[in-house]
């Protein structure tokens, strides 16, 4: 396995230097470079909005769908196990397509392919964030809510003061991966015309005929934005940890 | 005047009867301390009388609002009645004084200056004034458990529970706490505390309870009680306690 790796990078480094590879296409030295570049890199913007639009629409889902799932009553809860194994059994290809092509025929509401892709991103996350949600609100002990009724809180404000800020700073690094996946996810958007970061790169495929040194790009792309999420993640959990020690 | 009266109480967990058709009277500003073995039924006892556990048998009824789900009596009984719990359950997220003012902003629609007004005061009651801005995990256990008696009052209820407040505590904080309750011992509020601190009860107490089996075995003033106790359960347990 190693000696296989090791051929394997040494292959790639050789045929690297050889005429095999045309790294021109993203050379930043040169002119053609240049402007490839700056084209595939306009396609974060897209990215970047529509995943933090997301997570934002999945947050609030998350919890609204978590918080039956917390009920005495059976029916909240069945209502709550309805929604998150339905929701998160389909796969977001599929989704998507459903809603950009499906849901005008369904309903004739007809969405843009930013806001389609924003709505299944949304829906399918929302399944994982009311798991992530009810795990973390579940953890918080008994006493804090006996505390809260003791002063007599109502349901609301119990859950707004005591229990969410709690449970929102345990499910933290949980959240971040979920904003991680998302931007990742959100890549599968490009199948119905979306201009971001995938859909750049293939555009840019389909003229240049470079596939190995765009995608190769593309993936760098990846890893910057979500190492850029993963360290601004990192620095929240910090400053909410420090603000309470 | 009789401000919670239990009228043959039983509450059950599952096919377990943690109370066991229990009455009890108390007069409004009395003092009644509830002891007993573990797992007797104390804690069941008065957490029934604010409806943390809703009881399923018998009639309980706190400054004339008979109990049930009705949320409009939940809301006015959890109003009159406070509780300090053996573990503080403090808000770790909040600082003293937001521990203190949130039920009294949100609940009560006191302002933000009148809030911290009164939860200045209640501090300087148990004595910690100075600790207002640090979080719960910074004090002592003592502190701590002083900041939850002063959340407590700050929602100004007729009736206190103590549900073993120094148990938690090192034994260097335990006095510290019990003085601050002695002090409101004397000031009318009605207080029911669980605990198996002798000398407070000898010194605070109107009435003693002793429970055993999810039972009261035995109720009387504390100076009757400690010199003749009538049963046999109530006497061990008594010299347990003491030659601890
Ligand atoms: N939530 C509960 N579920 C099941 N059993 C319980 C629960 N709370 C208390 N019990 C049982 O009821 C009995 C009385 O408990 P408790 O009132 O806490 O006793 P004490 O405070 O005197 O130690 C115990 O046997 C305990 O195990
Ligand atoms: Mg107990």
């Amino acid at each position: 396995m190693k000696r296989f790796l090791i051929l394997a990078s040494a292959f790639l480094l050789l045929s690297g230097c050889s005429n095999n590879w045309g790294w021109y296409v993203v050379d930043p030295t040169t002119n053609t470079g240049w402007v490839n570049l700056k084209f595939m890199a306009s396609g974060a913007y897209y990215t970047i909005i529509m995943s933090l639009t997301a997570i934002l629409i999945s947050v609030v889902v998350g919890l609204l769908v978590a918080l039956p799932g917390l009920s005495t009553k059976r029916g909240w809860r069945m209502f709550n196990r309805t929604y998150v194994e339905i929701v998160r059994a389909v796969p977001i290809l599929v989704l998507i397509l459903w809603v950009y092509y499906g849901l005008p025929a369904l309903s004739g509401i007809t969405l843009n392919v930013f806001w389609a892709g924003v709505l299944a991103l949304a829906l399918s996350d929302s399944a994982f964030q009311a798991e992530i949600f009810r795990a973390g609100i579940q953890s918080i002990a008994r006493g804090q809510y006996e505390a809260a009724q003791s002063i007599s809180l109502n349901y609301r404000d119990t859950m707004r003061y005591v229990i969410l800020p709690q449970a929102i700073r345990r499910i933290l690094p949980a959240l971040g991966n979920q904003l991680v996946y998302m931007m990742k996810m959100s890549s599968l958007v490009s199948v119905i015309g979306l201009q971001e970061l995938t859909r750049k790169a293939n555009e840019l495929v389909v003229s240049e005929y470079r596939p190995l040194e765009i995608y190769t790009v593309l993936v760098l792309e990846y890893l910057v934005l979500i190492l850029i999420v993963s360290a601004g993640v990192r620095w929240l959990e910090r400053r909410l940890k420090a603000s309470d020690t | 005047m009789t401000i919670i009266s239990m009228r043959n109480v039983s509450k059950f967990f599952g096919d377990f009867q943690a109370l066991k058709d229990v009455s009890l009277d108390v007069a409004a500003g009395e003092r009644v301390v509830v002891c007993g073995p573990s797992g007797s039924g104390k804690s069941t006892l008065i957490r029934c009388i604010n409806r943390l556990e809703a009881h399923e048998a018998g009639e309980i009824v706190v400054d004339g609002t008979t109990l049930t789900d009705a949320p409009a009596d939940l809301d006015k009984i959890r109003g009159t009645v406070g509780m300090v719990f053996q573990q503080f359950n403090l808000f770790p997220h909040l600082t003293v004084m937001e521990n203190l003012c949130l039920g009294p902003r949100r609940v009560l629609g006191l302002t933000d200056a009148e809030a911290r007004a009164r939860a200045m005061s209640h501090l300087e009651r148990v004595q910690i004034p100075d600790q207002a801005d640090k979080f719960p995990r910074q004090l002592s256990g003592g502190q701590q458990q002083r900041v939850a008696i002063a959340r407590s009052l700050c929602m100004e209820p007729r009736i206190l529970l103590f549900d073993e407040p120094t148990s938690a505590l090192d034994p260097e904080m335990i006095a510290e706490v019990l003085d601050v309750m002695t002090e409101l011992a004397s000031t009318g509020i009605t207080m029911i505390v669980v605990t198996h601190e002798m000398g407070f009860a000898r010194r605070v107490a109107d009435r003693m309870v002793f429970m055993d089996n999810g039972e009261i075995v035995e109720i009387g003033a504390p100076e009757d009680v400690f010199t003749a106790p009538k049963s046999k359960r109530f006497a061990t347990f008594i010299k347990q306690i003491l030659n601890h």
